[in-house]
C-alpha cells in the first residue's frame, strides 16, 4: 500500500462522520417511532391532548373486523406486485442494458412514469378509468369488461390498483436491473460464447447469478414498499368499493385522518413498522445478502 | 375527495381546477401525514384588534369575502381583519390540530352540526348567545341557524349559501323518452326509471366511487319514510337507533333501485370530483341526478350551454306514499358557519367582525350574484332581481319552507361513525351487503 494513512487508523472515516446522518435518522425516524408507540396507548382525536388509554387500543386489534381483510389485501398486493414487477423488470432491464441505439430510445421512454409523482399517476389513471368518458370505456369491451367498471367492481378493483402500481414502479426496478446488467464483465460472455453457450444458457448461467444481489435489493424495496404503500390507492379508490382495496396502510391512514382515531391508528402503525422490519430482515437473512459475498471470484 | 365530501365540488370550480385542487389536497394530506405540519406561518391571534379569519379556498366565493373584509376594515377604526384560505380536505385536519393551540385563528369557517359540536365539546368554541341579540339571530332562516346552535346556545353563524340536496334532470332526455314532468312521487320515479332504461339511457347518474353521493339517497329516503326523528336518534347515539324499521325500509328501496338498474352498472367507477356523474347528465347519457344545490353552478361552469339553454331541470325529492316525514323536509348542508374560538385574545373584535359582515346587504347581493342563496330571511325581492333567479328562488323556497333541514350525515355524525357509515352504505349499493347486514354493522360497536 502506497497511500499514506494516519497511524492507528484503518483508512476509514471516523465515527464522527456518521453523526449528521445519525442525528437526522434519530430526529425523523427514531423519535416519531417512539412517539407512535406512546400514542398507541392513548385516546386522541387530534383535538386537545391525548388521554391515557392503557392497552385498550391493543385489545381492539383482536376485534377489528376490518383488520383481517386489510392484512389479506396487503399480503396479496405485496406478493402480486413483487411477482409481476420482478418478472417484467428483470428481462426488461437486461434487454435495456444492451448497446443498440433503439434500446436507448425505448429505454428512455420506459422511464417516463418514473418522472411523475404518485399523486399525478393516480389522478391520471382516475381520469383514464372513468367508465363513461375515459379510456376504460373503449378498452373495457376488448378485455371482457363491457361497462368499463374497473375500480367500482369489488372483484376487479384490487387488480386494477395493482396494475397501476406496477405501471408506476416498473421503470425504477428496470433501472436497477439495467445498471446491474451493465456491470456484468464482458469476458464472462466472451468465454461462454467460446464454450458454445447459447443466449438462454448465458442468461441462465451468467446474467441471473450475477444479478443475485440486485434481485434481493429490488425485492426488499418492493416488499417493504408495498407495505407502506397507499397514496395511489387513496386517490384512486379510497379503499373502496366498500373495503375491497382497504390495504393495511390505508386502514391506518383512514383510521387516523378520517376517523380521527389516532390511538388505534398508532397501533396499526406499530404493526406495520414491525411487519416491514421483520420482512426486510427475513429477506436479507434468507438470501444471504447480509454476508455481502462477491459474485466475482476469479475476475 | 373524502372527509368533507359534500363540499368537495365548490361553486364555480371547473373540471381542471377540481383536479388541481385534489392534487394539492392530496399532497398537503401526505405532508400532514408525515408529521411535518408545523404551526401556520401567519396564524396566531396577536392581539391589538387584529382578527384572523380562516376560510376555505373557493374561486367564486373568495373575492366576495375579500370585498366584505376590506369593507369591514375600512369602516372600523381600530380592528383589522385578515383572511386566510385553505384547501377543503386538509382544512378539517388543520382545524383539528390548530384549535386549542397558540396558532388558532379568531374566526373560523366550519360546517356546523356534528362537526361543530366536536369542537364545542372540547371547549374550543365561544358561546355567542350573549353577544348576539334576538334581532340579529332573527335575520337567519331558523332551519339553517339550527345547525349552528347546540343546546339552545349559538356557536356558529351562517355565512355562506344554503346547500340543500335536490333532484336534477336533463329536460331533453325526459322529452325524448316522453316524460312530461319530473317525478313527484316514488311511483313516478320508478316508472320514469323503467321508461329511461327502455330508451337505453342511464336513468340516474351516480358517482358511486364516492360514497357520500350515495348517502344523499339514504338521507332523503329515511326522512321521507320515517321522518327526521329517526336520524335525530341516530345522531344522538340512542342505542338501537339504527334498528328502526324505517332504516331497513329505506335501504330496501335503495336495493330496489339498484336491482332495477336505476344507476346503470358501472356507477362504482364514477367519480364526482372529476365530474363523471355531472357529465353524464349534461351530455344526455343520464336522465337524473340527486345532488347538492351547487350542481347548478357546477354545470354552469363545465357545461354552460346546457344550463343557459334551459335544459337543466330541478325538483324536490319525490314523496313516498305512507311515509311519516313531511314531504317539505330537506337534507343537505344547511350552510357554512363562522365561529369564534374560545381562547381568542380578540373575542369582542371577532364577534364584531361576524356581526357586521354576514348579513350586510352588499354581501347578500354578492352571494346571490355568484349563485349562492344566503340563509338570510326575507330576501325574496333581492332574489327575484338577481341573475339565475329561477334557480335561486327555487332553492330559497325549498329551504325557507322546510320544517326540518337534516344535515348531511357524514358531517353530522362523529368522524369514526361517518366513515363506517359510508363504507357500509357503499357495500349496499354494490350488492355486497343486505340492508340487514348494514344495520348490524352499524349497530356493532
Amino acid at each position: 500500500m502506497s497511500i499514506a494513512v494516519p497511524r492507528g487508523s484503518d483508512g476509514r472515516p471516523g465515527a464522527l462522520w456518521a453523526v449528521p446522518a445519525l442525528l437526522y435518522f434519530a430526529l425523523f425516524a427514531v423519535v416519531p417511532m417512539a412517539l407512535v408507540v406512546a400514542l398507541s396507548f392513548t385516546d386522541w382525536s387530534g383535538l386537545g391532548s391525548p388521554h391515557w388509554a392503557g392497552a385498550r387500543n391493543w385489545t381492539r386489534l383482536l376485534h377489528d373486523p376490518g383488520l383481517g381483510q386489510s392484512l389479506r389485501l396487503s399480503l396479496l398486493l405485496t406478493v402480486v406486485t413483487w411477482a409481476v414487477q420482478t418478472l417484467i423488470c428483470l428481462p426488461l432491464g437486461v434487454w435495456c442494458a444492451g448497446p443498440q441505439r433503439s434500446r436507448a430510445v425505448l429505454g428512455t421512454l420506459f422511464f417516463v412514469p418514473l418522472l411523475m409523482s404518485s399523486a399525478a399517476v393516480a389522478l391520471l389513471f382516475g381520469a383514464l378509468l372513468d367508465p363513461n368518458f375515459g379510456l376504460a370505456h373503449t378498452v373495457g369491451p376488448w378485455i371482457g369488461v363491457d361497462d368499463g367498471n374497473f375500480i367500482g367492481d369489488p372483484h376487479k378493483a384490487l387488480w386494477t390498483v395493482t396494475a397501476v402500481i406496477t405501471w408506476q414502479f416498473v421503470p425504477f426496478h428496470t433501472l436497477l436491473y439495467q445498471a446491474a446488467a451493465r456491470q456484468v464483465p464482458a469476458q464472462l460472455y466472451e468465454a461462454a460464447t467460446i464454450d458454445g453457450a447459447g443466449r438462454w444458457r448465458q442468461f441462465a448461467s451468467i446474467t441471473l447469478p450475477q444479478l443475485r444481489n440486485t434481485v434481493v435489493t429490488s425485492s426488499v424495496l418492493i416488499l417493504v414498499g408495498s407495505l407502506t404503500y397507499f397514496d395511489i390507492v387513496l386517490i384512486l379508490t379510497d379503499g373502496g368499493p366498500g373495503t375491497s382495496t382497504r390495504i393495511l396502510p390505508l386502514h391506518m391512514y383512514l383510521t387516523g385522518f378520517s376517523s380521527f382515531d389516532m390511538g388505534y391508528a398508532s397501533v396499526l402503525a406499530v404493526l406495520l413498522l414491525a411487519a416491514g422490519t421483520t420482512l426486510s430482515l427475513l429477506v436479507v437473512r434468507i438470501t444471504g445478502f447480509r454476508r455481502m459475498t462477491s459474485q466475482r471470484e476469479g475476475l | 375527495m373524502k372527509s368533507a365530501p359534500t363540499l368537495g365540488v365548490t361553486l364555480g370550480a371547473t373540471l381542471r381546477a377540481t383536479a388541481a385542487v385534489s392534487a394539492a389536497a392530496v399532497l398537503a394530506v401526505t405532508a400532514t401525514a408525515c408529521g411535518s405540519s408545523g404551526p401556520g406561518a401567519a396564524g396566531g391571534s396577536g392581539g391589538g384588534g387584529r382578527v384572523t379569519v380562516w376560510t376555505l379556498q373557493d374561486t367564486a366565493f373568495n373575492p366576495v369575502q375579500k370585498k366584505s373584509v376590506s369593507a369591514y376594515n375600512a369602516a372600523s377604526k381600530d380592528t383589522r381583519a385578515t383572511m386566510q384560505t385553505f384547501v377543503n380536505d386538509p382544512y378539517k385536519q388543520k382545524l383539528q390540530t390548530a384549535l386549542g393551540s397558540p396558532n388558532a385563528p379568531d374566526v373560523f369557517l366550519n360546517w356546523g352540526g356534528g362537526n361543530l359540536s366536536t369542537y364545542v365539546k372540547s371547549g374550543e368554541v365561544a358561546d355567542l348567545s350573549a353577544d348576539l341579540d334576538a334581532t340579529f339571530t332573527a335575520k337567519f332562516l331558523p332551519s339553517v341557524l339550527a345547525a349552528g346552535t347546540l343546546d339552545g346556545k349559538v356557536y356558529g353563524v351562517p355565512m355562506e349559501g344554503v346547500q340543500p340536496v335536490a333532484l336534477f334532470s336533463n329536460k331533453d332526455v325526459f322529452a325524448a323518452a316522453g316524460i312530461t314532468a319530473p317525478p313527484a312521487t316514488w311511483q313516478d320515479l320508478l316508472a320514469d326509471i323503467d321508461t329511461l332504461k327502455a330508451k337505453k339511457v342511464t336513468p340516474i347518474a351516480l358517482a358511486g366511487s364516492q360514497a357520500w353521493t350515495e348517502l344523499m339517497w339514504l338521507e332523503y329516503l329515511l326522512d321521507r319514510v320515517g321522518g327526521p326523528e329517526v336520524f335525530a336518534g341516530i345522531q344522538a347515539g340512542t342505542p338501537g337507533a339504527w334498528d328502526d324499521p324505517a332504516v331497513a325500509t329505506a335501504l330496501g328501496m335503495i336495493r330496489d333501485l339498484v336491482e332495477r338498474g336505476a344507476f346503470g352498472t358501472n356507477y362504482g367507477s364514477v367519480s364526482q370530483d372529476s365530474g363523471g356523474a355531472d357529465a353524464l347528465l349534461a351530455k344526455g347519457r343520464a336522465g337524473m341526478e340527486l345532488m347538492g344545490s351547487w350542481e347548478y353552478a357546477g354545470q354552469l361552469a363545465t357545461a354552460p350551454k346546457f344550463v343557459k339553454d334551459g335544459k337543466l331541470g330541478w325538483t324536490t325529492f319525490p314523496t313516498v306514499p305512507g311515509g311519516k316525514g313531511d314531504p317539505k323536509n330537506v337534507v343537505g348542508n344547511p350552510s357554512n358557519f363562522f365561529s369564534v374560538t374560545a381562547k381568542s385574545a380578540n373575542r369582542s373584535d371577532a364577534v364584531d367582525f361576524v356581526k357586521k359582515t354576514v348579513t350586510e346587504p352588499s354581501y347578500v347581493s354578492d352571494l346571490l350574484s355568484i349563485g349562492q342563496v344566503p340563509a338570510v330571511a326575507g330576501i325574496d325581492a333581492q332574489i327575484k332581481a338577481s341573475p339565475n333567479a329561477d334557480y335561486t328562488g327555487f332553492i330559497y323556497q325549498l329551504v325557507a319552507g322546510a320544517p326540518s333541514f337534516t344535515q348531511s350525515w357524514d358531517q353530522a355524525l362523529d368522524p369514526a361513525t361517518a366513515q363506517k357509515l359510508l363504507t357500509n352504505l357503499q357495500k349496499v349499493f354494490n350488492k355486497q351487503s343486505t340492508p340487514q347486514q348494514f344495520v348490524s354493522a352499524m349497530d356493532a360497536k
